[in-house]
């Protein structure tokens, strides 16, 4: 996988690298098993210090996302990608026909964007319904 | 971190330089850890290019003492473990590039001409050019391809960058850090483009009028400090709440209704997490008063701004 670092982006640069290994995690970029790029080939190609890249590898591992093996690298331990947060599962094909009856009603893409972020908020704080492996959810 | 068994790259004690009655430096206590990216930051004048010079034994102190990983400049130990770029980028103009980097090998016993030839070669430069045809970012790249071939374990960068267009800043930086990584070479860089430093550096030195104002790891001096924001108080000359312990102050202005002040944290307090109203900080516990970490940019601006010649600060 490639970085990219923002300067301007206002978030810590350690943190864009955290981020960016997370998002390759979950488009299925990277899988169990393969090695992240070292430091000196991170910072050869983004021209930021390694120190850097080692706290932003340092921060993944103690998430449990990846492992260093000594004198190897560092690579993946888990994946992020869930196949029901796919774009053609039963999810996405649902919130996909929602956006086309945005659309029909006349909705620009900033205000879907608006809706869809409000109602994430809403849905996501205080105790939710979900937690807990999907096994134990009841259909309802 | 730090491994008191291991000598310290830069080291210097109540360090003095006269010229003609002028103090360049003046009572410098300088201590930077082997293997550390440092940037060398300060006004023209503050004594950047005396302190690079004396580092790398092209100067005599004229008062207290330097080392190089313990070495006294000069000595063959200290010429060897350090390798210095000037600001004006001294080279044989009627040598050829090809001559410039025979000159390296024939000079030092550790030359690695795959890698200055593969610096020279980047920038397109051909290696029959004499030096003195070159552009002067082309120069700045053969000058630091006689410097990276030294192989040395300690750079003394004078301003490396200050010529190089962006492609070339980008790429000599990638290369700077990859020998950083890859080979754990210290870097000491001088220049005035803070805002370059934020992902360069890992420890700061900033000179102001030939003293040591600020010195230590870069993450340490960032959470060492805070940056308030918030609405000026009317009844105060420098628009901070009454009870505001002045002495923490580095730098504030005042625009408007708004002040903007960078302060020194109470060691301990926790308080640069962004939590607005900043009780630790010594204010009064006010919503209207936001407390940030500050980005190395802001933090450097205030130092340098910051008017009385206060006390130095080591974060470690």
């Amino acid at each position: 996988m490639e970085f990219r670092v923002d300067r301007r982006s206002g978030v810590a640069t350690y943190l864009q690298l955290v981020n960016q290994v997370k998002q390759a995690l979950r488009l299925g970029v990277l899988e169990p098993g393969d090695q992240l790029p070292t430091a000196r080939e991170v910072v050869a190609a983004t021209a930021i210090n390694p120190n850097t890249v080692l706290k932003a590898y340092r921060e993944l591992e103690r998430e449990g996302l990846v492992e260093p093996r000594p004198g190897a690298g560092t690579f993946v331990r888990r994946s992020l990608s869930r196949p029901e947060a796919a774009a053609d599962s039963p999810l996405g094909l649902d919130l996909a026909a929602w956006v086309a009856r945005a659309r029909a009603a006349g909705l620009e893409r900033e205000d879907v964007s608006a809706l869809i972020a409000a109602v994430v908020d809403a849905g996501f704080t205080g105790p939710g319904p979900h937690p807990g492996p999907p096994a134990e959810r009841k259909p309802t | 971190m730090k491994d008191p068994t291991v000598a310290a790259a830069l080291q210097a004690a109540r360090l003095g330089r006269e010229f003609r009655g002028r103090w360049a430096l003046r009572g410098c206590d300088v201590d930077l850890p082997a293997g550390r990216v440092t940037a060398l930051v300060g006004p023209n004048g503050a004594g950047k290019s005396t302190l690079l010079q004396l580092a790398a034994g092209l100067l005599r102190p004229t008062t207290g003492r330097i080392r190089v990983h313990g070495h006294a400049p000069g000595t063959r130990e200290a010429r060897e473990a350090t390798a210095f770029l000037a600001q004006e980028k001294p080279l044989h103009l009627r040598f050829t590039v090809a001559d410039t980097l025979r000159l390296g090998r024939k000079l030092n016993r550790r030359w690695d001409q795959a890698l200055a030839e593969s610096l020279v070669r980047a920038g397109n430069i051909p290696l029959t050019a004499r030096v003195g045809s070159l552009s002067g970012g082309n120069r700045t790249r053969v000058a630091l391809a006689l410097a990276l071939g030294k192989r040395a374990e300690l750079l003394l960068l004078d301003e490396p960058l200050a010529d190089l267009d962006p492609v070339a800043r980008h790429e000599i930086t990638g290369l700077l850090m990859y020998q950083a990584a890859e080979h754990g070479v210290g870097i000491v860089m001088s220049t005035h483009v803070l805002a370059e430093l934020e992902d360069i550096c890992d420890h700061v030195l900033l000179l102001k009028d030939g003293a040591v104002r600020l010195s230590g790891d870069t993450g340490e001096l960032l959470d060492a400090h805070t940056l308030l924001t918030g609405r000026a108080d009317p009844i105060e000359t420098d628009g901070l709440p009454h009870a505001f312990d002045r002495s923490t102050v580095v730098h504030a202005t005042t625009t408007g209704r708004q002040v903007t002040a960078l302060v020194r944290t109470p060691p301990g307090s926790g308080a640069a997490t962004g939590s607005p109203g900043g009780a630790a900080t010594g204010a009064p516990a006010d919503p209207r008063w936001i407390g940030e970490t500050p980005s190395l940019e802001a933090l450097l601006l205030a130092h340098l701004r910051a008017p009385r010649p206060d006390r130095t600060e080591a974060a470690a």
